[in-house]
């Protein structure tokens, strides 16, 4: 059996996996690194030459006040699972990244952020409490008032500080699972930004779309949501209306060409300037959940997805702006480029990558040969010149110079690092 | 409706547990590991059960059964359901050499399991409602040289199930034998899965809607019918020669 990352890039030629039959550690002879469903794009989530844990045995829930709005849950448990769960009852995850299909440990370890950054940060932000596991046979319950630096080591801290075994969440309350979405379309990066300061205020989720090929300059759709108010429905998502991707497309599918036909249509199609509707949560926060097996459209050798954040500043700005011009310029075709402005809300995780900011998440399909590295090393320079950083959750380039410059607080991370504990993107940066 | 788990530890006892916590729900597990069963508790609280109950007992050791059975009825008045789940894969080559280990697949694939049983058949008798469901195996349906001990075992269940419907027709009690082929588990975690293997996710609606119809003998997935009665009718002489 394999066990690739969802960017299907690096290819992994030696790995070994457990299934973990409950909240300990196998005894390890050879790295361990835990594993929950392997949706990060790089290589975060692979350990070539050693073994993957993996915490799919590991779903079950402890406990849920659903006066108070907490939930425990064991860490293999996915975030599909808990909103299935907690809808019903008027709450919802704080947090929820491009996918529902993650394990709660794996979000952990990635500090993910969702479209509602701006208002309620990371999920690092919003976690009660852990349990974790070491190879030293140590367990700990840690929190911001108890063992608050393996904490905050944890959170975002790739899986490689022990085994999560457990965690508490505190959830949000919501009156419906029917969203008030509206669609605007842009024409220019300033416009993105005013849009974004206008709506953070008052608006729970917001990113845009973005047209990166276009020759004209930037355009996209912003869209915006809210939980509806007066639409009293609490229906979770079904997995009803899920369409499969069979079979790997030929590699290259997607290339400049076919892209900016795509970007062409797709921003045609949602030309209307302004548009309003009331829709569920699943299509409006996980578009792609709908979609199985989306990253075979990348055909076998998969993709690479870089995700960074530039502060809001004018140098901040102006990187952005040159990344997308040396995007059009060598016509890298990235589908679903997405951009978003990051909120004020730091997370407690020293390895968290969200920052206040503009983010922007681009994916770039194969071939990428020595130009595609380089430009993107270039990007890296450019957005570490203006203080920003790449988020490690998606990458599988990045230099070990450059991550130890996005992340100041590497050294005071490596003090909690568990020693039998590793994977191969800790390998790459050589930490 | 208050359901009788055995073997409840079990992954896919754990995913049928699952599908069945509704309010008013009742369940009481028995199983081996404590950790593991106060986990499963709180899993099936939350998801909605109002009660759960367990009790630790290794389910391999025959004289278990009457513990498990008095038990039960101080805890429940009336056992609507009973699904016994426990199962050991042993290893077969290894196993044709030590024979502890052939008894250990023999007594906790057949001999405890229909014990414990005929304990529970009384008691649901008495009651003149209720239904039993068993998981056995697509490998009691003929011995195959790869693996004939869990095989006879699982199929000896099989055949006193058969026996046993036949008893408590006359009493209004279903029984269901679950005959399961490939199901990805902690048990089969050292087999390469292919096109045949399918989840406990998978299995677990089926076992239900199986049992709430108060079927026979129920196929999962049901294409194992076609595959077994195939494998059944494969005249000996060919049969012996193969490695199946």
């Amino acid at each position: 059996m394999k066990f690739p990352s969802w960017g299907l890039y690096p290819k992994i030629l030696n790995e070994a996996a457990i299934e973990l039959k409950g909240p300990q550690l196998p005894s390890l002879d050879t790295t361990f690194l835990p594993r929950g469903n392997g949706m990060s794009y790089g290589d975060v989530c692979l350990n070539d030459g050693g073994v993957l844990g993996l915490t799919k045995g590991l779903d079950s829930f402890l406990g849920f006040d659903a006066k108070l709005g907490t939930l425990e849950c064991e860490s293999g448990v996915t975030l599909d699972q808990i909103l299935r769960l907690v809808v019903p009852y008027g709450w919802f995850l704080p947090v929820i990244p491009g996918t529902k299909y993650i394990t709660v440990g794996g979000a952990i370890a990635n500090d993910v952020h969702g479209k509602n950054h701006h208002l309620r940060g990371t999920l690092g932000n919003h976690v009660i409490e852990m349990n974790l596991v070491r190879s030293d046979g140590t367990h700990h319950t840690c929190s911001l008032a108890k063992e608050s630096e393996l904490f905050c080591a944890t959170i975002g801290g790739l899986g490689l500080t022990g085994l999560i075994t457990k965690a508490k969440i505190q959830l949000i309350p919501i009156h419906s699972a029917l969203l008030e979405s509206e669609q605007i379309v842009f024409h220019s990066i300033e416009e993105f930004l005013q849009l974004s300061q206008e709506t953070d205020r008052d608006w729970e989720y917001s990113a845009a779309w973005l047209d990166s090929l276009n020759a004209q300059g930037e355009r996209g759709i912003f869209l915006r949501a809210k939980h509806s108010e007066t639409r009293i429905s609490l229906e979770p998502h079904s997995d009803a209306g899920k369409f499969r991707v069979p079979f790997y497309f030929p590699n290259g599918t997607l290339n400049g060409f076919s892209v900016r036909a795509f970007n062409f249509l797709y921003f045609h199609k949602n030309i209307k300037r302004r548009s309003r509707s009331i829709v569920h949560y699943n299509p409006f926060i996980n578009p792609l959940d709908n979609i199985l097996h989306w990253n075979r459209i990348y055909g076998h050798n998969g993709f690479l997805q870089y995700q960074f954040v530039v502060p809001s500043s004018s140098p901040g700005k102006k990187a952005l702006k040159d990344i997308l011009a040396g995007l059009r310029r060598t016509n890298l075709g990235s589908f679903l480029t997405v951009i978003k402005v990051f909120g004020d809300k730091l997370s407690p995780g020293w390895m968290s990558f969200p920052m206040p900011g503009i983010t922007l998440a681009l994916d770039i399909p194969s071939p990428y040969g020595m130009d595609v590295l380089k430009i993107l090393n270039q990007f890296d320079v450019w957005v570490e010149e203006v203080g920003g950083r790449v988020y490690p959750a998606k990458d599988a380039r990045m230099s070990k110079e450059a991550f130890r410059r996005f992340f100041p607080n590497l050294e005071k991370f490596r003090a909690y690092l568990d020693p039998k504990f590793s994977s191969s993107f800790k390998r790459r940066m050589g930490f | 409706m208050n359901i009788v788990i055995c073997g409840a530890t079990s992954r896919i006892a754990h995913c049928v547990a699952r599908d069945y916590a509704a309010p008013r729900n009742r369940f009481l597990l028995v199983g081996r590991d404590e950790a593991k069963l106060k986990t499963i508790a709180e899993d099936l609280k939350v998801r909605g059960a109002s009660e759960v109950a367990f009790l630790v007992q290794d389910l391999s050791d025959s004289q278990s059964a009457g513990k498990i059975i008095e038990w039960a009825r101080s805890r429940f008045d009336q056992i609507d359901i009973v699904l016994v789940a426990q199962g050991l894969l042993g290893d077969q080559m290894a196993d044709q050499k030590d024979f502890n280990g052939l008894v250990k697949v023999l007594e906790t694939n057949y001999l405890a399991p229909a014990v414990l049983l005929a304990h529970f058949a009384n008691v649901l008798e008495a009651q003149k409602k209720g239904r039993i469901a068993v998981i056995t195996s697509v490998a009691g349906d003929r011995g195959r040289m790869s693996n004939y001990h869990y095989g006879s075992a699982k199929g000896g269940l099989s055949v006193f199930l058969s026996g046993l419907r036949n008893r408590l027709n006359h009493s209004g009690v279903s029984v269901t034998d679950l005959k399961l082929g490939f199901v990805d588990t902690p048990m089969t975690a050292q087999f390469k899965k292919g096109i045949l293997w399918v989840s406990p996710e998978y299995v677990a609606p089926r076992i239900i809607r199986s049992i709430e119809k108060g079927k026979d003998t129920a196929y999962i997935p049901g294409f194992w019918r076609c595959i077994m009665c195939v494998i059944r009718n494969i005249p000996g002489p060919i049969f012996n020669r193969l490695r199946l």
